[in-house]
């Protein structure tokens, strides 16, 4: 057996591998959040509700309806999105012109009822979800067994998270979205709809969530408190990359993911607080982030 | 082709414009002169629709535009360059060109803006707009409202701190883009600069207009407009 620092080497690349994954969805999530308060300066936290909402109605997709796991990585997003514009347009789109301790309060109590109306409905046990037919199963990588459904969602997630990049990057939507982000007056008044663009970016954001909550249910279990127990570790990825910042949040959300899963293999003990540790010191060499702007 | 009566705007409890009546007609480049806080900012954005409240009239080709979201009345044909230039940081100069939708037919192309202003070719691929120098970023903010197809410019106070040579540039391009029938409202602190490129001069004082100055009377009204400026 191949030994690296005096680690078995399938039991380093496994937890890689896991730590990849958790990164994964950090770094969509993260990605959701930094888009959302960019445009919105509100901080979602609901975020982790939409994303268990997202697995939850993948779940009631196949299960009420019979629609498989494909169709519901798009059926979804779109699903929750639409949530999403209601959402903004009844209630969020009320705070725009409060402090942002208000946003934060509002969208916390949100997340709060939203989980609560799922455990309601399907208690807190959890629900499993199977692994489709095609996605089951492991390849070799010679040095390791990899589960194929783990490399599909680390595909899937480093795709969503670019084509998202470049659609911010690089299109002219992107640079209306950058603008507005900066001076949302001027935007519209060179005749674009900024209120419409908010909502959209804000169920733009929300369908991220959702779309890694479908991704993540046939891993995780399906159930209420799935969202909550990855948005403390998320809001950590985003203060340590910066808010606001695109790719800071994704290449923060896979890095710390592998930073996290080393940790278990090195020093298990630190592996629930290792991310803080990094934010703490992050916050004291670099108060606004690793990649956040200067005010 | 813009006809404002009566129109008074409010920051919060401070009521800036205390019933403003001026006309602009299609073609003409009119300028608003006054003091420092005499509302003629105020005045722009609230043709703009960028002032939390405003009440009066403000008719574009007929149409009343109080009431209206910016954004709709951006899309009615008025386009503004406003004080602070509005240059966007996260966007490259391209970028900031390109950003105001095309409104109506008729704008210039980016090839015509280029002509006009050629340091914006050579800048064209600058990352962030706001690297640009402040004559630059000035040519930017005019050129990209050029693009749209709208017929009626605000431009306010677009000679501010600028170096004479650009000065006479961006004199240059109101004379153009008043041959090629835009209509043009100016702001402006420098009346030297404003008689050399306008068709008459309507006189702010106190949130209201107090006087209007025909340009060839201009020069026998110094007395007067000295009086008014406090220059």
């Amino acid at each position: 057996m191949i030994m690296i620092f005096g680690i078995p080497g399938p039991l380093l690349f496994g937890q890689l591998l896991l730590g990849l994954i958790n990164g994964a969805f950090y770094a969509m999530l993260s990605l959701g959040l930094a888009v959302i308060f960019g445009m919105l300066n509100i901080i979602n936290f609901a975020h982790g509700a939409l994303f268990m909402m997202g697995a939850f109605v993948s779940w009631i997709l196949l299960n009420y309806l019979g629609i498989g796991y494909f169709p519901a990585l798009i059926l979804s997003p779109l699903l929750v999105g639409i949530f999403g514009i209601i959402l903004e347009k009844t209630i969020i789109s009320r705070l725009y012109k409060l402090d942002h301790l208000y946003g934060l309060l509002l969208t916390f109590g949100l997340s709060l009822v939203i989980e609560g109306l799922f455990r309601n409905a399907y208690g807190s046990s959890g629900m499993p979800y199977r692994i489709p037919e095609m996605l089951s199963g492991a390849t070799n990588l010679g040095f390791m067994y990899m589960p194929n459904y783990r490399g599909w969602v680390v595909a899937a997630a480093l795709v969503v998270c670019i084509s998202t990049w470049l659609i911010i990057e690089k299109t002219s939507l992107g640079a209306t979205l950058r603008a507005a982000t900066e001076n949302a007056p001027m935007v519209q008044a060179f005749g674009v709809n900024v209120p419409r663009l908010i909502t959209l970016t804000y169920a733009g954001g929300v369908a991220l969530a959702a779309f890694a909550g479908v991704l993540a249910a046939p891993i995780y279990s399906v159930n209420p408190n799935m969202g909550s127990n990855f948005i403390n570790t998320v809001f950590a990825v985003v203060v340590i990359g910066g808010m606001g910042s695109i790719m800071g949040s994704i290449l923060t959300g896979f890095g710390l993911g592998v930073v996290e899963g080393l940790t278990k293999v090195f020093y298990p003990q630190a592996s629930a607080t290792v991310v803080f540790v990094v934010m703490v010191i992050v916050l004291l060499v670099r108060p606004r982030g690793l990649f956040g702007k200067a005010a | 082709m813009l006809e404002v009566n009566g129109l008074n705007a409010w920051y919060g409890e401070s009521h800036i414009l205390h019933g403003v009546d001026f006309e602009v007609r299609e073609g003409e480049v009119v300028t608003l002169l006054g003091r420092n806080g005499a509302g003629k900012t105020t005045t722009m954005k609230s043709i703009m629709g960028l002032v939390p409240r405003r009440e009066g009239s403000v008719k574009f080709r007929g149409n009343e535009m109080v009431g209206l979201m910016p954004n709709q009345i951006a899309r009615a044909g008025i386009a503004i360059c406003p004080e602070e230039r509005g240059i966007f940081g996260s966007l490259s100069v391209t970028e900031n060109l390109m950003l105001p939708p095309i409104v109506a037919p008729g704008g210039l192309t980016v090839e015509e803006i280029y002509t006009l202003f050629p340091n914006l070719r050579e800048r064209a691929k600058t990352a962030h707009g706001t690297k640009l120098s402040g004559g630059e970023q000035q040519m930017l903010a005019i050129g990209r409202i050029l693009r749209t197809g709208a017929k009626m410019l605000l431009l306010d106070e677009p000679t501010e701190g600028l170096a004479p040579v650009i000065v006479q540039q961006i004199g240059r391009t109101i004379r153009e883009i008043k041959n090629r029938g835009f209509t043009v409202l100016l702001v402006e602190q420098n009346f030297r600069f404003a008689a050399t490129v306008a068709d008459r001069h309507y006189v702010m004082e106190h949130g209201k207009i107090v006087d209007m100055i025909p340009n060839h009377l201009l020069e026998s009204s110094m007395d007067k407009l000295h009086e008014y400026l406090g220059v």
